[in-house]
């Protein structure tokens, strides 16, 4: 069948502003949204410029706003587009960070503040032999955070980054930190703390649940936020380091 | 000319680019050059498991494992290699896990393993419980691990940075010219070492698991400077892909029981493997879903090129599916809006894994001919490379062993070298082909399609050079591809912009994919006989005395020259592959 579609244009060499440019493609329903931008880019307009890799969700490369939603191009498929009612799908880039051109994000701001929580292990002690030891329902308390893809869906569709507070560390890497510090393994809790307790930390969050409702991989991200935040209350409660 | 200076410089940031890194860069200022963000590497696509002889499950040893890959591999592997695999696989692990890697846990808290194709117990008695995993995303979660460790270790990255060339004099490499996609800028990199960690090339088959990025962009740049690349006629075709999108299924849901099915229900492998049934290698299950295939017992029946079987899962139920197999549940529900617990997974051969790649020694040291000579500073890991531990034949989990088995070796190797070794000689006009190649691209004109080449491409390998080959389709996809190679030195690039000119990326990978698809072509139609993935109908056979060795072809302007070396075969004796 046809469909439209209006993708949001800029090339910051020779356009002041983004507009929208509408392509008309023969698509099948149960294709993915990123065959069709492909079949767009090498066939009728080689210039369309987007992020892809792995084509099955896994990579995190093409999240963009579909109809006005976060979504992976690779997850999206037409049937599921079309279902809305309106002529053109409508394709934008991610929200809150700058675009380098078409549906390219600098993603800089985004990377920056996931490295900030040290989202990486940490041991004090040495470690075994063979492996440390960790009980399956111990392994269960992090599994939904190791997902994370670091797409960025979550975070431009996070009102509290879009409209109150830029400098908020954003949804995923809170997830990432979370999946630290609720591992039965690491001890890197009071490193990441300075990070996690601050005003633009944890605290930031206000529960609207849109990281959640986008989240390619199913995370229950608001939930990884209150989890956190519950850690270091408390901590707190402890009268911090024991 | 703009240049910049490392003591060593990785090309990829996949697994064995990052554990690579993770080595050298304890002692060596180090790069990390990638032409897509690190995380988005396709080793993150992985995820049946890792396979290792831990024994946390049952008895093992990596003596089996090493057995294992070599009869895996049709005796192709080169049994030094494999023996260091399957025993430092077992480290390797280990060391991932205090890295933080959460695998899956045994009721006693070790790390949980599964079975998986060709792993046998006892020099090949019956399955073993070998992978460790973490659920169905191991590859993921190793992506993840080491790209953590690499911040924690502020290796320095280079992100949305392609290869173009690589400067060899002399037999020693003084460095890299790259194209930085964010500025368009052409940039030299000198380095004492530099490390390809490309990754495979499974995008010059029209069905495939693998990525985009996956154009065997660094075997292309070596082959044109005269290095010559291994066993490229191996190919492998993953058995269970999604039907019509070549998207994954992981051997780990076969691994936990699930059964294939031709269209009368039957669970058919019984007839091609009786030992392993569902649990026997690649290669031979693709083999077997193809003829079912072709004897009209697809699901269609009509033998066409979109026929398919069955992988049944539902008697796992659904609490296995949803704790040990969750992203294919996921999957199968996003494409085909079905529920593994209750369906069948409709499923075919995927174009997968390159066996063959650019030839090196267990240090990760390039070779340069056919005596073993090395190339000062060069070295090669992972998929790209060819060490030669698969063979003919991957085994499910040693991909991701290879990985961090050989990234890690390539690492520690090339922190030794830089320690001793001084800069070669980087020529004042290193980059000059770039600009050239650059500027011939952008130059006005139309030129041929390049969407066209592609798909004649894609087409060629397919018909020709498929899971069954004969003489006279590989000579067809052979005249295709030299015709298509031509046509594509016409192209031009239609988007004239500087920067975030993936129009342009995207023809360097097409170039890249023509280049090695035309050698992969050439070498299956040179070697006449069957060996693992390389299965030809005129030569059914095995044939030791006369193709018990390694191919290489070397790439000179448009011909390509053919030679060969001895497999390195130390405790296993070929015998008849039986399973």
């Amino acid at each position: 069948m046809k469909i439209s579609l209006e993708i949001q244009r800029f090339n910051p060499e020779k356009d002041t502003e983004p507009y929208f440019q509408t392509y008309t493609v023969d698509a099948d329903p149960s294709e993915r949204l990123l065959m069709v931008l492909m079949h767009i880019k090498r066939t009728q307009d080689p210039t369309l410029c987007f992020r892809k890799s792995c084509a099955h969700g896994v990579c995190g490369s093409d999240a963009m706003v579909v109809n006005g939603t976060e979504n992976l191009a690779c997850k999206t498929l037409v049937k599921d587009i079309m279902a809305h009612g309106q002529a053109a799908i409508r394709i934008e880039p991610l929200k809150t960070l700058p675009v380098q051109r078409d549906l390219m994000v600098d993603q800089t701001r985004f990377l920056d503040n996931y490295m900030k929580v040290k989202p990486y292990f940490i041991a004090k002690s040495s470690p075994p032999g063979k492996e440390r030891i960790q009980p399956p329902e111990k392994h269960a308390v992090i599994e939904e955070g190791t997902r994370c893809i670091l797409c960025a869906s979550c975070y431009s569709a996070c009102p509290v980054v879009q409209k109150k507070n830029p400098q908020f560390l954003g949804p995923a890497a809170v997830v990432q930190a979370s999946r630290f510090v609720h591992d039965s393994r690491d001890e890197g809790f009071e490193e990441r703390l300075p990070q996690l307790d601050h005003p633009d930390g944890v605290w930031p969050c206000e529960n609207h649940f849109q990281c959640t409702r986008v989240c390619p991989r199913g995370i229950r991200v608001t939930r990884e936020i209150n989890l956190t935040k519950q850690k270091i209350e408390a901590y707190r409660k402890q009268g911090g380091p024991a | 000319m703009v240049v910049k200076e490392f003591d060593v410089v990785i090309v990829g940031a996949g697994g064995a680019g990052l554990y690579a890194a993770l080595e050298a860069g304890k002692a060596a200022r180090t790069a990390v050059l990638s032409k897509i963000y690190p995380v988005r590497s396709h080793t993150g696509a992985a995820q049946g498991g890792i396979g290792a002889a831990l024994g946390n499950v049952e008895e093992d040893k990596p003596l089996w494992h090493a057995f294992d890959t070599v009869k895996g591999g049709d005796y192709l592997a080169d049994q030094d290699a494999a023996m260091v695999l399957a025993e430092e696989a077992v480290r390797a692990v280990y060391d991932l896990e205090h890295r933080g890697l959460p695998f899956s846990r045994t009721p006693d808290g070790l790390i949980d393993q599964r079975r998986f194709g060709g792993h046998t117990r006892n020099l090949g008695e019956a399955p073993v419980h070998r992978s460790c995993y973490a659920a169905d995303r191991t590859g993921h979660m190793i992506l993840q691990t080491l790209y953590q460790q690499c911040i924690k270790n502020n290796v320095s990255f280079y992100n949305e940075f392609q290869v173009l060339d690589v400067i060899i004099q002399d037999k020693k490499c003084a460095g890299i010219v790259v194209l930085d996609l964010t500025s368009g800028n052409i940039i030299t990199f000198k380095a004492k070492a530099v490390l390809f960690a490309t990754g495979g090339m499974g995008r010059m088959f029209k069905i495939t698991s693998n990525a985009y990025a996956n154009t065997g962009d660094g075997q292309a740049v070596l082959v044109r400077r005269g290095i010559p690349l291994e066993d490229m006629e191996f190919f492998q075709f993953h058995p269970t892909g999604i039907r019509g999108m070549g998207i994954l299924i992981t051997e780990g849901v076969r691994g936990e029981g699930g059964i294939l099915r031709n269209a009368a229900g039957e669970p058919f492998m019984q007839r091609y493997s009786p030992t392993l049934l569902d649990l026997a290698p690649r290669d031979i299950i693709a083999r077997a879903i193809q003829t079912e295939i072709r004897q009209g017992r697809g699901i269609k029946g009509d033998g066409s090129v979109d026929d398919y079987v069955h992988l049944d899962a539902a008697h796992l139920g659904r609490e296995v599916i949803r704790s040990k197999l969750p992203d294919i549940a996921g999957f199968v529900r996003t494409y085909l809006a079905m529920d593994p617990a209750e369906q069948p997974m409709p499923v075919h051969p995927t174009a997968h894994y390159a066996m063959g790649g650019i030839p090196t020694d267990l240090e990760g040291r390039v070779l340069g001919d056919e005596h073993g000579s090395t190339v000062e500073g060069l070295y090669a890991a992972g998929e790209c490379a060819c060490v030669s531990v698969h063979g003919a034949n991957r085994l499910g989990t040693n991909s991701l062993v290879d990985l961090i088995v050989f990234g890690r070796r390539a690492g520690m190797e090339i922190g030794r070298f830089v320690k001793e070794a001084a800069f070669a000689r980087m020529p004042g006009d290193a980059d000059e082909h770039a600009h050239k190649k650059i500027a011939g691209l952008k130059r006005p004109g139309k030129g041929p399609d390049p969407e066209t080449i592609r798909n004649r491409m894609e087409q060629a390998m397919t018909a020709g050079v498929g899971i069954y080959r004969n003489g006279p389709d590989m000579k067809k996809a052979v005249e295709e591809l030299k015709e298509l190679r031509e046509l594509f030195k016409e192209v031009r690039c239609r988007d004239a912009a500087d920067r975030f000119n993936t129009a342009l990326l995207d023809i360097f990978e097409l170039g890249n994919l023509l280049d090695n698809a035309y050698i992969a072509a050439v070498s299956a139609e040179n070697r006449r006989e069957s060996r693992g993935a390389h299965s030809r109908e005129d030569y059914p056979e095995r044939d030791d005395a006369n193709w018990l060795k390694h191919t290489l072809a070397w790439l000179d302007n448009d011909s390509i020259r053919i030679g060969y070396k001895p497999v390195t075969i130390t405790r296993f004796t070929p015998k008849p592959r039986k399973y």
